[in-house]
């Protein structure tokens, strides 16, 4: 398989928010403004590539019967080290994503691409597929995060650029989250239909 | 190298080292963060004392001790002392009133109760709404400069002097009850403390 075809993949083809809508509890839950999407996104990916490549690493030597317990103490392993390391050395961000990074362990894209990917390919394939995945959630919740932010309290990444007395208040909260995201989903699926 | 069956005695074996390894690795990382971590907590409490309480020369860290309030929240008290003199305090309190959980502040006073400043350390109010207490008590609804014991400080639909945070009722409602049991404890171990010497130590043994 062409190596690029495998991260662009995952970039546009397949999506994880946008056209495979994996994921969708911190899609909707941390992307009240672009930042908090954009590091949970990265967290993501950071979770995504480690446990690609060592569950392709250790494929073989895990018996069938206990292959999803494998992987999701070798993802839950991964999602702790992030934690602390967050906690330690960005503590502003581990408090506004708070609840969310330990539940990276029971996002279905991170098991997903264990069990469709990693446990069927070499750990190099691994690790890109993991990149393209990761970048691919990293950009929708980016996306989406923006999109909030902007219509919500007239900022981006915390720039103003309209007054935020104007923004509309929906945005921020769980409906926008909701509302923002079916359209961009249509927006994807029309370009993609083109 | 072909797939390990799925016999018991493998399933044993592949989990048992799988999880043995992952907790070593997690075992070495919390050894590396563990400083960061509690450094981090540290280094933001210490802010918070520096932004509300009046100038000090001591340690207020060293200094703090802690006081139970009539509705079972804890309130941490950091003396702010110089040349020896009761300057003021800095009070931790919480409230469990607020609308999305828990708030938490640290409230600056003088040593007759005037509010000098306050910072929010943590809460889950609605982003928007409730979220701008930070600010807002700053400005529209200012409570700095006031004392406790002499103005009212409640909202305004409560009779008080102080405008609620638009559509955040509650939010601030929540705020002021926190505020206020930061005075409580505040004014509290000050009466026990009075007449007392300023020792430290003294203060400490009265507060507990």
């Amino acid at each position: 398989m062409n190596k690029l075809k495998i991260v662009l993949n995952g970039l546009i083809k397949e999506n994880p928010t946008f056209v495979l809508l994996l994921g969708m509890c911190p899609t909707l839950g941390t992307t009240s403004s672009a930042l908090n999407g954009m590091s949970m996104g990265l967290a993501t990916a950071f979770v995504l590539i480690c446990s690609n490549v060592v569950i392709s690493l250790i494929k073989n030597i895990i018996p069938d019967k206990v292959r999803i317990p494998s992987f999701i103490v070798v993802i839950a392993t991964f999602v702790t080290v992030v934690q602390m390391f967050m906690e330690a050395y960005l503590p502003a961000l581990f408090e506004s994503l708070g609840l969310f990074i330990p539940l990276i362990v029971v996002n279905c894209i991170v098991l997903g691409r264990a069990e469709a990917f990693a446990a069927k390919n070499n750990p190099f394939d691994s690790m890109l597929d993991g990149v393209g995945m990761g970048l691919g959630f990293t950009l929708g919740l980016t996306i989406l995060g923006s999109v909030r932010e902007f219509l919500g309290t007239g900022k981006i990444f915390s720039l103003t650029i309209y007054p935020e007395h104007y923004g509309a208040l929906i945005f921020v909260l769980a409906p926008g989250a909701f509302i923002a995201l079916g359209y961009l989903i249509a927006i994807v699926n029309k370009l993609q239909n083109k | 190298m072909a797939k390990i069956k799925s016999s018991f005695k493998n399933m044993l074996i592949v989990l048992t080292s799988i999880t043995c390894l992952s907790g070593a690795i997690l075992g070495g990382v919390s050894d590396v963060t563990k400083d960061a971590i509690s450094a981090s907590k540290l280094s933001k409490q210490m802010d918070a004392i520096k932004l509300v309480a009046p100038e000090y020369d001591n340690n207020p860290i060293k200094d703090q001790w802690k006081v139970t309030l009539e509705d079972g929240t804890e309130a941490i008290i950091f003396p702010a002392t110089k040349n020896g003199e009761m300057v003021g305090a800095a009070v931790q309190a919480m409230t469990k009133n607020g609308f999305g959980g828990p708030i938490s502040i640290m409230a600056g006073f003088d040593k007759d109760g005037t509010i000098k400043e306050y910072t929010v350390l943590s809460h889950s109010e609605t982003p928007g709404l409730g979220s701008k207490m930070p600010e807002w008590f700053h400005n529209k609804g200012n409570i700095l400069g006031k004392n406790p014991s002499k103005d009212n400080l409640t909202v305004s639909k409560d009779g008080g002097d102080v405008d609620a945070i638009t559509a955040a009722t509650i939010s601030s409602r929540a705020f002021l009850n926190a505020i206020a049991n930061a005075y409580n404890a505040f004014s509290n171990s000050n009466d026990a403390n009075s007449g007392a010497t300023h020792q430290n130590t003294d203060k400490k043994e009265e507060g507990k």
